[in-house]
């Protein structure tokens, strides 16, 4: 599976199967309580499809009223989401301290 | 590839569109391409060179692959052209741009400029509109496609309304090669039904960063009325001078290569040729001996009639792109079957004679022109009838009228002895850059006049690295110094010499100590000055001894009045056309200003300056102070030309030099050494010049002034003034002398004593906090108080902190005026409060004026040199002062 999960609602974005990843996140959402942190630390690129999954998730995180924070966002992938306008929609954390919480995968 | 009908079909083109309001319905299916292709040109910026290259590459092996079967698309549907040359340019769009792109960086850094600290780097433009024309409606697709992949920008097509199927066809297939390679997905998208509100939507949408109008002027000019950054490229009207030097054959083959190129489509191609009188019947049988149809007037006059709209004057479009025999046919005229090309002779420009513009077709006028000057007349009636800033050709071997009509023709090609059309192309007849789209200039009201390229379609970054400017340490290359340095006089050869020197030092026999140097063959004459600042008639007067005595040296014996006014003259002297009003032009950077020194030299006279007073050190300046009587000011003259030859630093001359001259001259080199030190333009050439001065200034000054028979500290204050010119001569002086020249010009106080009178005051007002910062590369800090800090340690003044440093060093500073019997205040010199009150703001602004405090480490605001003057007025404590300003910012 694509998508590690840590405790609490974190979940780590394999940067290899990012779309599928975005949409198991987004699948995930209702057990976030509010907040959701994803681990973009492995994304090196981002493609249109998964720029449509993270929009998507976006949404539905809105819908929700969850908080996702995007942690380990690279400058390239970050200028992608800036000029899609997308990064007024998340919150971006530059350190990787919510590495080191245990994590699973899901 | 998603389209505008995988949204919406075509057949729900509603008719609220087409009425000229958009339905919900359209509105959201043309915000769904413009979101896909920003999300692809988001994307996009991801990739690298090597990933658009292998991209671009396979593009353009489709394109050639597909280049047969677009070209037959194009005729089908448009029914203007010629499939075999629509091939070829379907070829050219992709080879011919790929060969020009291919090694093109268009990612990342794109330029160098390692010598100038610059470095350009490109920015996509994100999502481009494109407007397809119908004239060339694949081979444009094509080239574009190519041009936004290699520059990573997405792209929505908007082909011409009647060209819909093969544009999108040919946009499709650029999209499929494009994606297989890599392309972010949505990278091309095309509207296929649409109309000109769905143009103007998203000419006018927030996420398109570029238009690129290729077509007709309609589309053009709603393309810059949009209010978008705008490629417009619209119509052209070619005007062609064939000039009688030209190679006639190789002219009548090239202009009908061109103008029957795809039908004569191409909006570069030929449309008036401009015949001289010479040659005219020669070129026209020559025309029709290789298959055209040369009309009478008859013909010319039907012609003019049906193929162009005599309401607007424009070209009908049922002639576009048509066969010569078709519209022969159409409209009546019997020619040979196999005509290519139709000749009409015209008699002039304008709508009187309609087929003196644009026609994309294959009928070309022709018009016999009497001379040169009436050929070029009539290239520029054509080229205003229409063609501003497109295209223009001459055929001559004549490189003067060659130039002449590029001078004279507003085009952004002009194309010499090759066909326009494919000329204007690039890439086949020469080295323009290859392009589909001919950017017209402020003539055809375009943006660019270049070949529309993939530059067009980056935005392109400019990464400056701060660059120091560019320093020098310049000073004569011969200073003879030690007791009787002046015998060095003797080795330079020298059949007229003139002596310049004040009354005075002559009296004292200064002047013949110098004559008995001079070889004995040497006629000498001296030349005796007032010992002031010179005035223009002293200067005059000089040269015109000079003149007399034929002179081939000149040395100059004096205090810097004296040797300034040498300087003077001989500049006037060697260059009699110097404008000195012109010359002392205020300037901000001496490397960049605007007047010139005069490089000429009549004479070539050696100017010799030997110094009689230790301080300013114009024996080596580039600088000379000239006094303007009428206008009560002093007047600086700066370049190095200025410079004297040879410099003789010899005590004997000084060792008579009264106190209070010392004084005055002494400190006049210790603000040399201390301005020179915290300049902006102090360099470590200067600052160990400065140093030194100003370690040489406090120990020998008050001694020389105190026990003037001492030969050692004469000796050492000569030195120091001329050591201190070495510096203040490259890294030149401040503020302090900036108020000294204007109070000095303006109260007749002696140079030296105005500068004692500002000195602790402009150290305290370098060393504090600056209001304003002066721009200045060479600084990398605000660097005045530790420099200051650096001159205390090295007086061995004490103190641990910079501030107390300084404070020692303004301490220092006022304790030798006071032991060399400086005034210390303004007030002291007997000016009254009032009469000063009443100078301050004129004096403020002459010292704002002076170019002296250009090189101040501290960018002096006029009302802190009304501040700083009011101090000297008051002579109160710098370093008090300092002190008390401190203590209130701590509190």
């Amino acid at each position: 599976m694509a998508v590690i999960m840590t405790i609490p609602m974190s979940l780590k974005i394999d940067g290899e199967c990012l779309t599928r990843a975005l949409q198991s996140a987004e699948e995930q959402l209702d057990r976030a309580e509010g907040k959701l942190a994803l681990d973009f630390s492995s994304v090196r690129r981002i493609d249109p499809n998964a720029l449509a999954a993270l929009a998507k998730l976006a949404g539905s995180a809105d819908d929700k009223a969850i908080k996702v924070t995007l942690h380990g966002v690279s400058v390239d992938v970050y200028k992608v989401l800036k000029l899609s306008r997308l990064t007024s929609r998340f919150s971006f954390v530059s350190d990787d301290a919510h590495l080191a919480a245990p994590s699973k995968e899901s | 590839m998603i389209t505008s009908n995988d949204v919406q079909e075509r057949t729900r083109v509603s008719q609220a569109e087409n009425s000229g309001v958009l339905s919900p319905e359209r509105i959201a299916c043309l915000e769904g391409l413009v979101r896909q292709a920003r999300a692809a040109a988001a994307v996009f910026t991801q990739f690298t060179q090597e990933d658009v290259d292998r991209i671009v590459k396979a593009m353009v092996l489709t394109g050639l692959d597909q280049a047969q079967y677009l070209a037959r698309l194009a005729i089908e549907e448009t029914r203007l052209g010629v499939l075999e040359d629509k091939v070829i340019k379907n070829m050219v769009a992709t080879e011919f741009v790929y060969n020009y792109v291919k090694d093109k960086p268009t990612v990342g850094v794109i330029r160098e400029f390692p010598e100038r600290g610059l470095v350009e780097m490109a920015e996509p433009i994100g999502v481009i509109f494109s407007l397809i024309p119908i004239t060339n409606p694949t081979s444009t697709v094509l080239f574009k496609c190519i041009m936004a992949i290699k520059t990573r920008n997405a792209v929505i097509f908007s082909p011409h309304p009647s060209a819909c199927h093969c544009g999108y066809e040919a946009v499709r297939i650029m999209y499929e090669a494009a994606l297989k390679h890599g392309a972010p997905e949505g990278v091309f998208t095309c509207l296929e039904a649409h109309t000109l509100q769905d143009n103007a939507y998203l000419m006018r949408h927030k996420d398109i960063g570029l238009i690129d109008a290729t077509g007709g002027p309609g589309a053009v000019k709603a393309a810059y009325s949009s209010g978008k950054p705008a490629l417009g490229v619209g119509p052209g009207n070619t005007p062609v001078y064939l000039e009688k030097t030209a190679d006639l054959d190789m002219a009548v083959v090239d202009i009908i290569t061109s103008k029957t190129f795809d039908n004569g489509t191409i909006c570069a191609s030929e449309q008036t040729v401009v015949i001289d009188d010479e040659i005219y019947d020669l070129v026209l049988k020559k025309f029709a001996d290789l298959g055209t149809h040369i009309c009478n007037e008859n013909e010319t006059e039907l012609l003019g009639r049906t193929v162009i709209d005599p309401q607007t004057g424009f070209m009908q479009p049922m002639a576009v792109g048509q066969k010569a025999t078709d519209i022969a046919r159409v409209v009546g005229l019997s020619v040979k079957p196999d005509t290519k090309l139709l000749i009409a002779p015209i008699h002039g420009v304008g709508r009187e004679h309609p087929l003196s513009v644009e026609k994309l077709f294959p009928l070309l006028a022709v018009y016999r022109a009497n001379s040169t000057d009436e050929a070029l007349k009539v290239c520029l009636d054509v080229n205003h009838a229409g063609g501003l800033g497109h295209t223009a050709v001459i055929f001559s071997h004549n490189d003067d009228i060659i130039r002449k009509f590029g001078e004279l023709i507003n085009a952004g090609r002009i194309i010499v002895n090759s066909p326009g059309s494919i000329g204007a192309l690039g890439g086949v007849y020469n080295d323009m850059v290859p392009t589909f789209s001919f950017g017209c200039g402020t003539g055809g009201g375009n943006s660019t006049t270049d070949n529309v390229n993939v530059y067009h379609y980056l935005n392109i970054k400019r990464l400056a690295r701060r660059t120091p400017a560019h320093m020098w340490f310049r000073v004569p290359n011969q200073i003879y110094f030690n007791m009787n340095a002046v015998e060095n006089v003797r080795q330079f050869p020298s059949k007229s010499t003139i002596i310049i020197t004040s009354a005075p030092l002559e009296q004292i026999g200064h002047a013949d100590t110098v004559r008995r140097c001079l070889p004995p063959q040497t006629r000498v004459h001296v030349l005796v000055i007032p010992d002031a600042e010179p005035e223009l008639k002293v200067v005059t007067q000089g040269v015109e001894t000079l003149n007399f005595y034929k002179a081939d040296q000149i040395i100059a014996l004096g205090g810097g009045s004296v040797i300034d006014g040498a300087k003077i003259m001989k500049l006037k002297y060697e260059s009699p056309q110097a404008d000195i009003d012109e010359l002392a032009a205020p300037f901000l950077d001496l490397r960049k200003r605007v007047v010139e020194f005069p490089t000429d030299k009549t004479n070539h006279a050696r100017l010799i300056a030997i110094s009689t007073t230790s301080g300013t050190g114009s024996e080596i300046t580039p600088f000379a102070v000239l006094f303007d009587k009428a206008r009560g000011r002093k007047v600086t003259l700066a370049d190095y030309s200025l410079s004297p030859d040879v410099a003789i630093v010899d005590p004997q001359f000084v060792m008579s030099m009264p106190r209070a001259l010392t004084a005055d001259t002494g400190v006049d080199c210790l603000t040399h050494a201390l301005e020179s030190w915290v300049s902006v333009y102090a360099s470590p050439y200067t600052d160990a010049n400065a140093l030194q001065a100003i370690q040489l200034a406090f120990k020998y000054l008050p001694i020389a002034y105190e026990h003037p028979r001492d030969e050692e500290a004469r000796f050492m204050m000569h030195n120091a003034a001329c050591i201190a010119a070495m510096a203040f001569a490259n890294a030149s002086v401040g503020v302090n002398h900036a108020l000294a020249h204007a109070f000095g010009a303006r109260f007749g106080v002696a140079h030296g004593r105005a500068n004692a009178l500002m000195l602790p005051h402009v150290i305290a007002y370098n060393a504090s906090v600056p209001a304003k910062f002066k721009p200045s590369p060479n600084q990398r800090a605000y660097v005045a108080p530790p420099k200051y800090a650096t001159a205390a340690d090295t007086l061995g003044l004490g103190g641990q902190s910079v501030e107390e440093k300084v404070n020692n060093l303004i301490r220092a500073v006022e304790a030798l005026l006071d032991r060399v019997g400086m005034p210390r205040s303004i007030a002291s010199l007997g000016i009254p409060r009032e009469d000063f009150e009443r100078a301050v703001p004129e004096l403020a602004k002459a010292a704002f004026d002076d170019p002296s405090w250009l090189s101040n480490p501290r960018m002096p605001l006029i009302s802190e040199l009304t501040g700083l003057f009011w101090k000297a007025y008051e002579g109160r404590r710098a370093a008090e002062a300092v002190t008390a300003v401190q203590q209130k910012q701590t509190a």
